[in-house]
């Protein structure tokens, strides 16, 4: 049996461009080429990620083998147990990796009984090696890149995403090049510093940084820019997000799931890892809803969401929430689709409200998030405000990345509650007791 | 008013090869029908049938998206550099 999970031909496949042949045998998994997910058009596979016939977004398409939930569990603890389902060889596991994913699913009993939500849980990724989900994205773009044969590793990155393509770069002994906004977090920058001979900081804002790197992919020979021209195998690894809800439910899809939105990548690929499992026979088919969550300075696809429009409006972002601080969201409007098929919704709160999420989120769950997470745990409270979420189904909120990355998003509203003398008589008159 | 145009490596069928060639005009709109008398075709690949950017490129003038100034009617200065990019997820 094989369960074909494209919608077009790959009969229609274009010239295959320069760079895109010497590709060894199964060095792409199960996936047989790319296709537009605008007009279906079809490319074999490379390091190509535009369509050349409408610019769309090229994603990759799959002739997948019959997969049982008992294969899939005796793999290793990590995204690699997915791999049938990803565009990696089979042999991936020899490769040297970061080995991110299988974080832990908590039950949220304190946040829940904050909240009023009968049954809610916290998939936490920011346990990966860099502590965020961007472990798992870069994995995937690594086995590409190693597959092109690649000699820089690189990436426009809000900080999590140079992080993590900084540490693999090491692990895997290939050039890393980095390039980040130059007014991003400093332990974000740190935390790529330590990794990289190669950090660059770059005078203007992440659509900025996209766009140059974009210009360098377009130039520059042997470059893999993780999110740019080898960003379809890129974006698979945030699949594995779904996948690991899915098996840590016991195979079964959640209700409700509320995941943040800074290009929309992640959400959208949540939804197709879902779809991909009921396809597959894994879980039972049945409905869910997808919430995407937003900071309201920038939230273009909030915005038109509210409007119940289509098309995405860019802005210039202006919030704390830095690592969704992305204003022209490729995959917005696929953020709308889904959001607006399943019965869900987009979302978004103040920069005042994205700190309190972050201390809410540690003091019910000792989970300390960062600024992403602090805007999905404020957006999943104001939507049971608003009653747009049914707090009696399931749910499964997504945290991202670690809190210690952006801890001056807080350090104004938490500190030393009192500041007393070494003696047990101060202690009592501060009424700490 | 001749600008240097940027192409992306999709386009560059119609370009011969070449990364970046000159266009003139007074907007991006004349620049696009200045490039088409050159190329014939790349224009259709810039802009959907009713003759609005495809959503899936971003064209900059100078530094700017001109989905911030003026889209088609961005003017384009002489000397100014215009980019054509495909626009990707970032993250």
């Amino acid at each position: 049996m094989s369960a074909v999970i494209t919608e077009q031909s790959q009969s229609d496949t274009t010239p295959v461009p320069e760079g895109a042949t010497g590709i060894r045998e199964g060095a792409f998994g199960h996936a047989t080429g790319l296709s537009c997910r605008e007009c279906g058009h079809g490319v074999e596979l490379g390091p190509f990620y535009a369509c050349p016939e409408c610019f769309g977004p090229l994603e990759i398409a799959y002739d997948f083998p019959a997969i049982t939930r008992e294969e899939i569990e005796a793999g290793p603890a990590n995204i690699w147990r997915y791999k049938a389902l990803l565009p990696v060889p089979t042999d991936i596991e020899q490769s040297p990796n970061m080995e991110p994913g299988f974080t832990r699913l908590l039950k949220a009993h304190n946040l829940g009984r904050e909240l009023g939500i009968d049954n809610l849980w916290v998939k936490d990724d920011s346990t990966n090696p860099t502590n965020s989900f961007k472990d798992r994205v870069v994995a995937c773009a690594l086995s590409a890149a190693t597959e092109f044969g690649s000699k820089v590793f690189a990436c426009p990155s809000t900080g999590n995403l140079a992080n993590a393509v900084a540490a693999a770069g090491a692990r895997a002994g290939i050039k890393t090049v980095v390039f980040i906004p130059s007014n991003l977090e400093t332990p974000k920058q740190v935390n790529s510093a330590v990794f990289t001979e190669s950090l660059v900081a770059v005078n203007g804002n992440y659509d900025d940084v996209n766009k140059l790197a974009s210009e360098i992919a377009g130039e520059e020979e042997g470059w893999a820019f993780v999110n740019v021209n080898v960003r379809p195998y890129y974006a698979e690894g945030s699949k594995t997000l779904g996948y690991e809800i899915a098996e840590q439910l016991g195979w079964r899809l959640p209700d409700q799931v509320v995941i943040p939105v800074a290009s929309g990548s992640q959400l959208t690929k949540v939804h197709k890892a879902f779809q991909e499992l009921v396809k597959l026979g894994l879980v039972e088919d049945k409905p869910y809803k997808v919430f995407g969550a937003q900071a309201g300075g920038c939230s273009p696809v909030s915005a038109a969401y509210k409007a119940g429009v289509d098309a995405i409006r860019p802005v210039k972002p202006d919030t704390i929430a830095k690592s969704l601080a992305i204003g022209n969201p490729a995959d917005g409007i696929y953020v709308l689709d889904i959001c607006r098929e399943t019965g869900g919704a987009v979302e978004d709160i103040t920069d005042d409200e994205v700190r309190e999420g972050i201390v809410l989120l540690a003091r019910t769950e000792g989970i300390f998030t960062e600024t992403a997470g602090g805007t999905t745990v404020g957006v999943l409270k104001k939507l049971v405000e608003t009653g747009q979420l049914d707090t009696t189904l399931e749910t499964v909120v997504i945290n991202t990345g670690h809190g210690l990355k952006t801890l001056d998003a807080v350090s104004g509203i938490v500190g030393p509650t009192a500041t007393i003398e070494p003696s047990y008589a101060a202690f009592v008159a501060a009424g700490i007791a | 008013m001749s600008v240097s145009v940027r192409v992306p490596t999709i386009l560059r069928t119609y370009t011969g090869g070449k990364s970046e060639v000159s266009a003139s005009g007074a907007t991006l709109a004349e620049v696009l029908d200045d490039l088409e008398a050159s190329y014939a075709g790349i224009k259709a690949r810039i802009l959907d049938d009713k003759g609005a950017l495809r959503r899936f490129v971003n064209v900059y003038v100078g530094n700017e998206d001109v989905r911030f100034l003026e889209n088609l009617d961005t003017p384009t200065p002489d000397g100014t550099q215009v980019s054509v990019i495909p626009a990707v997820a970032g993250g």
